[in-house]
């Protein structure tokens, strides 16, 4: 059954237990694949270092840019509102009140920061994303019950589809799945 | 003990038994996830939701009476402006904050027993937001001009004044609020996806399906998902504490005897916990009950939440205790006259059921053998629930009907429109639970999944 790269996503493989999944994971980087990614029911630790994900990426980065840029803001409106668009004395206190303001420039800290997280985990994630390949595999539909999924994509340059597929069969024997794109 | 969960040899003080043993990733999943997925509608939800309802519909009635003839059909009136309303905001944000506190206090302290209460505490807090949120609203008079209380370039050019209390209020609530919401929804995207893979009805398939956002458990996906929930946990445990301590400055920054005290942001802070507990009980006990979740939430559990009671309870009793001492301490006989009214006034009888409810009645808990008995905890924490709605009773009405000047004393008598409004914001609150346990997965089924034994990797045979 050859297939052109074009319309093969890649090739999945099934395991039924974590341990499994993650020596899989393992020895396809041993192999030199990189282009793959795992599929489990709960987040998994291992998978990540198994493929290769070391840092905590970008999020952090972006929520410390939502918190600062909450706390900077929160503190700014109320200075421009108190201060200098309508100046008003409020029983004699400082029209900068400045320890006034910071429950408000906390609050706006943390709603910005968290937006950030979730927006910004939903973002990299590239979700939400309605169509993606790996639905394609009927039994994928396990994925989010008590199977876990391997997938090695034909973008990946040592990608071959009879090399990897005889790769894969000797993971999981019966369990290679071929994913239509 | 016949009901211990504990299997033999599990012991060890670090691995509480959190789950029965001989459950599977696909039994976990199906077991939680059929409750939503099942056809039919059990008579025990109809009947509890229908009753649920008519509660709703006393607020809807409550409300529009309102709306039509004013805040003068409630029972406050000079010199205690402050009544039913602001005990009930209060009383329901406070009760909100535990369910924020087992999904972000107990997750940084890596408590994983919380794992199987945390989705419908989190769910808890929304509803208790929601129904603290239509108080301070309702109490305005004119409801309809509540944007007013927000910075909008308006055509009066004013702005609110930042230095109030009140408007820090309405910050705060709202963060929480969408904070609260984000969190919860964040738990439950990969249930959704559990729910629209497992779904056999087309409709639930799209509306799980579009829920999910397309969630497919990918390993990239859930590292970035991990450290999102981390953060959030770590955002959101500040919050919860500046949540409460600003509910507690709309009290301090006032000069009422009573109220101008420095205690009260952490006493605030804790009686929060300590309400929000007993409710997480209150929803827990039936729950697990009905849909025979006793697997899941089990005696340990409920144990772990007793002692939390009790501790919690031990420390609003030294906010009670402090409350007194800084009152004859401050010298100040105005402070001093508040606390002999509170004890002999003519609210006094509100003051000692509290200190019964608050103070004497949790005391059981150093029982084990209360501690394991589940009517037992469930009537507790009914009285602890009473009790920290006196509470509140206590520090608004009795200060305020009681201030400075002889001349300006009144009493305040609750109408039945602020019972009806009381009840009927339970009515909201129980409305949205029934629906939620309906719609939802009431316990989060990934995080299930990880605490079972095969979820480890075993890192020997992995290489």
């Amino acid at each position: 059954m050859p297939a052109t790269d074009s319309r093969v996503f890649g090739l999945m493989v099934e395991f039924s237990d974590p341990t499994s999944l993650v020596s899989a994971a393992r020895k396809s980087y041993a192999e030199g694949y990189r282009k793959m990614d795992g599929y489990s029911p709960f987040p998994i630790e291992e998978l990540g270092e198994a493929l290769g994900y070391h840092t905590r990426g970008r999020l952090p980065k972006l929520v410390l840019a939502g918190g600062i840029t909450g706390c900077v803001s929160g503190f700014a409106l109320q200075y421009w509102c108190s201060v200098i668009d309508y100046p008003l004395n409020v029983a004699g206190k400082p029209l900068n009140s400045w320890p006034s303001f910071i429950p408000i420039t906390f609050e706006l800290t943390i709603l910005f920061a968290s937006l950030a997280a979730v927006l910004g985990m939903l973002g990299l994630n590239g979700l939400p994303r309605p169509y993606h390949p790996v639905f394609n595999v009927p039994e994928f539909r396990l994925a989010s019950r008590d199977h876990f999924f391997l997938c090695i994509e034909s973008k990946d340059p040592k990608f071959d589809f009879r090399a990897t597929r005889r790769f894969l069969e000797g993971l999981s024997p019966g369990h290679v799945y071929e994913v239509a794109n | 003990m016949e009901n211990d969960p504990r299997p033999p040899g599990a012991e060890e003080p670090f691995s509480p038994p959190i789950v029965a043993p001989g459950y599977t990733f696909a039994t976990v999943s199906d077991k939680i996830g059929s409750i939503v997925l099942a056809r039919g509608t059990r008579f025990g939800w109809v009947v509890g939701f229908a009753l649920s309802f008519v509660f709703l519909m006393v607020l809807v009635v409550s409300i529009s009476v309102l709306l039509l003839r004013g805040v003068g059909i409630w029972g406050i009136n000079s010199p205690v402006f402050w009544g039913f309303d602001i005990i009930n905001f209060v009383w329901w944000i406070g009760i909100g904050h535990a369910g924020t506190l087992i999904s972000a206090i107990l997750l940084l302290l890596r408590q994983t027993w919380r794992t199987s209460i945390n989705r419908f505490a989190e769910a808890m807090t929304l509803f208790a937001v929601s129904c603290a949120g239509l108080f301070p609203l309702l109490h305005m008079g004119r409801p309809w001009f509540f944007y007013w209380m927000t910075p909008y370039p308006s055509t009066m050019g004013v702005w609110p004044n930042f230095r109030s209390p009140l408007v820090w209020d309405v910050f705060a609530v709202s963060t929480y609020a969408i904070v609260s919401a984000l969190f919860w929804f964040v738990g439950l995207l990969p249930d959704l996806a559990t729910l629209r893979d497992r779904s056999k009805n087309r409709a639930a398939r799209i509306v799980y399906g579009m829920l999910a956002m397309g969630w497919r458990g990918s390993a990239a996906h859930w590292h970035r998902y991990e450290v999102a929930s981390l953060l959030l946990a770590g955002l959101a445990t500040p919050l919860v504490v500046s949540v409460h301590t600003v509910v507690s400055f709309d009290f301090t920054i006032g000069i009422i005897p009573g109220w101008h005290a420095t205690i009260f942001p952490p006493y605030f802070v804790a009686g929060a916990i300590y309400a929000g507990f007993a409710m997480v009980l209150l929803i827990a006990i039936p729950l697990r009950a009905v849909y025979g979740l006793e697997d899941f939430i089990t005696m340990q559990h409920l144990r772990n939440m007793a002692k939390v009671l009790l501790a919690t309870s031990m420390i609003v009793c030294y906010g009670y205790v402090m409350e007194a001492f800084f009152s004859w301490y401050s010298g100040n006989p105005y402070e001093q006259f508040m606390i002999v009214n509170r004890m002999l006034g003519p609210y006094a009888w509100t003051y000692w059921m509290l200190l019964a409810c608050n103070l004497v009645t949790p005391q059981l808990l150093w029982f084990g053998r209360v501690r394991d008995s589940i009517p037992a905890l469930f009537g507790i924490s009914l009285i602890v629930s009473l009790g920290m709605w006196l509470e509140r009773f206590v520090i608004i009405v009795t200060s305020l009907s009681r201030d400075f000047l002889p001349s300006s004393w009144g009493m305040f008598y609750p109408t039945r429109w602020d019972f009806a409004t009381f009840l009927g914001s339970i009515g909201l609150f129980l409305t949205l639970l029934f629906l939620f346990i309906r719609f939802l997965p009431m316990i989060s089924i990934f995080e299930m999944r990880t605490i079972l034994p095969q979820a480890e990797v075993d890192d020997h045979a992995s290489h």
